[in-house]
């Protein structure tokens, strides 16, 4: 804090000669302004550096993949094979990797949002404020944990569990071709979805909370007084409200899923197929394809990873101008009371 | 049809966690008429409101003691279900409130779906009849699928007003309902309650003792001492009295405006 000069500046300074006064303090040299423009240089800088750096990133990824891509004897879009470090006949296609990231995250966000939303509500609207402040913490604290512990613990803990699992789903649920396979069981879709699940759960839970905690006590108010239980109160105060939030979190949680990396490739078994079946060892994903796959590449290999990557950018580019799609779309029905 | 009911309170005492708001309230309100709770802020005529429909307890920490009586039956009896008991009592907010994500159809028959009706032509009549009678439909009628919380605020009031009665209740709880709008809405509103009272018993909180005086068939004065005590129930009694001839020095002071 610096003293402020103002103070003796209020009357006609006779030092000063800035032509006629026009009145009040118009004619006060105000301090500052460089100040002023230099923020405004640096806020429009850091908005412009965000699109250059997008821009870089799909340059850098185009020019690297256009290579491999021209001396690929199969087709990128439809193949499920993954040859491209055979010199002589390098084949590769996106297929059984694609499948695979959405896949395992599809099914990371079926098992992670009905839980996200019922913690959620439970620390916005059930729990007293003590347990849900403690709660909130450990979620947020399960955000912090790195994706490779994650990976360790599915890889050596969670593929036991999910291998008995596995097991129970097929012999009672068999007949659905998810779970049509007889084993053997491990490394899976659904050992790499349920770990999914665990990382995109504090994000998607943490911002449901916010949105939760937002409503306007007037609407839950407007539900109870109507003889609204507690749930129905939810139903039709809360989580109308929410929706666009909800919708926010989930995509979020998506877009983690779809980039997730060590993690899937820790537990997913690393083939190179599409199949409905999530309990049979295989899955594989374009990102833990990258982390798998890059130190072994040659050249030609290396520009088919980074297509892939390419692929995933472009993936997680239309999930999320989905969501802002999905979210622009409700916004007459929030954004309508004062 | 004589949906309206009569509202006994007995010993009525309110708190917030260990803050006494309201102390020893004992009224009768008769069925079929329009009772004002007047009083300085503070004085816990707004607690005393929410304690007949048992909305006071909504806020953490905060109950009630004494009796509630509607029509003989003690709303605070343990065996009463609250939501029961809010569904028989509607009730009318400070700030217009409606559903912020449902269209006007919708916020309308809120309270019936809640009551589990699902017919269409129930829920039509409902709605129409509701609005009709909340001086609504006129402006409505033609755009019940758009959103409710794009009409004025006036029309917001109206529209929860509507989804109050929708569900026929036994007794009409208003909270400065007209507080958050202009003089025309406010006089809308006002001509509203004139006819609701031909249904409904209406209690309704003002801070405006020119409405008080308007609207109401009796008037309750409710008073401090100074900040940090409850609100007493100072002087009940027939409007015209009140304010021509108030039994009392200190409703006197307050409606001559030497106080408050």
């Amino acid at each position: 804090m610096s003293e402020s000069p103002m103070p003796t500046k209020v009357g006609p300074d006779p030092t000063v000669h800035s032509g006629p006064t026009l009145g009040g303090g118009a004619a006060l040299p105000r301090a500052g302004r460089g100040l002023e423009r230099l923020f405004r240089w640096f806020s429009t800088g850091a908005g412009v550096l965000v699109l250059v750096v997008i821009v870089a990133i799909a340059a850098f990824l185009i020019t690297q993949a256009i290579p491999a891509l021209r001396a690929n004897q199969a087709n990128f879009f439809t193949s499920t094979k993954w040859l491209p470090n055979d010199v002589a006949h390098p084949r590769f296609g996106i297929a059984a990797l694609a499948y695979g990231t959405v896949l395992s995250a599809a099914i990371a966000l079926v098992i992670a949002v009905p839980v996200a939303l019922g913690i959620a509500l439970f620390l916005s609207h059930y729990a007293p404020r003590r347990i849900a402040t403690g709660l909130g913490f450990v979620i947020d604290l399960l955000a912090a944990v790195p994706s490779v512990i994650f990976g360790l613990w599915g890889r050596d803990y969670l593929s036991g569990p999910v291998t008995d699992l596995s097991g129970w789903l097929h012999r009672y649920l068999g007949f659905i071709p998810l779970f049509g396979s007889g084993g053997p069981y491990g490394n899976s879709i659904l050992l790499g979805s349920i770990v999914l699940a665990i990382m995109v759960l504090p994000i998607t839970t943490a911002l449901c909370r916010d949105v939760f905690v937002q409503t306007p006590k007037a609407n839950e108010e407007a539900a109870l007084a109507l003889g609204a239980t507690r749930w129905e109160m939810i139903r039709t105060a809360v989580l109308p409200y929410g929706r666009p939030g909800i919708v926010a979190a989930v995509m979020l949680g998506l877009g983690r899923a779809l980039g997730e990396t060590i993690a899937l490739a820790m537990t997913l078994g690393a083939t190179f197929g599409v199949s409905i079946d999530l309990i049979q060892v295989g899955g594989n994903s374009i990102a833990a394809n990258i982390a798998n796959g890059f130190g072994e590449a040659n050249a030609t290999g290396r520009g088919a990873l980074i297509a892939s990557g390419l692929l995933l950018f472009a993936i997680t580019l239309i999930v999320n101008v989905a969501a802002r799609a999905i979210i622009f779309r409700r916004r007459e029905f929030v954004g309508g009371q004062s | 049809m004589n949906m309206a009911k009569r509202v006994e309170a007995v010993d009525v005492t309110a708190y917030y966690g260990s803050f006494k708001a309201i102390d020893s309230i004992t009224m009768t309100i008769e069925p079929k008429s329009v009772t004002a709770l007047i009083g300085p802020s503070g004085c816990g005529k707004s607690t005393f409101l929410r304690s007949i429909n048992r909305m006071h307890e909504v806020t953490p920490g905060a109950k009630v003691q004494g009796k509630l009586m509607i029509d003989a039956e003690d709303i605070y009896d343990p065996r009463v279900d609250v939501t029961a008991v809010r569904r028989a009592i509607g009730m009318v907010f400070q700030r217009p409130n409606p559903f912020p994500t449902m269209s006007i159809y919708d916020n309308v028959v809120a309270g019936l779906r809640l009551n589990g009706v699902r017919k269409k032509s129930t829920l039509d009549d409902a709605a129409e009849s509701s609005l009709r009678a909340a001086h609504l439909w006129g402006e409505v009628s033609d755009r019940l699928k758009r959103p409710g919380g794009g009409l004025s605020g006036g029309q917001q009031q109206r529209l929860c007003i509507a989804r109050a009665i929708a569900v026929e209740p036994q007794v009409l709880l208003m909270d400065e309902p007209c507080s958050a709008l202009d003089p025309i809405s406010t006089l809308a509103i006002e001509d509203l309650i004139g006819e609701l009272k031909d249904r409904y018993t209406v209690v309704i909180v003002t801070h405006n003792m020119q409405q008080a005086a308007r609207v109401s068939d009796r008037t309750a004065f409710f008073s401090i001492e100074s900040t940090g005590d409850p609100g007493r129930l100072v002087e009940f009694d027939d409007t015209t009295k009140i304010f021509q001839n108030p039994g009392e020095k200190k409703t006197e002071d307050y409606i001559t405006g030497r106080f408050g």
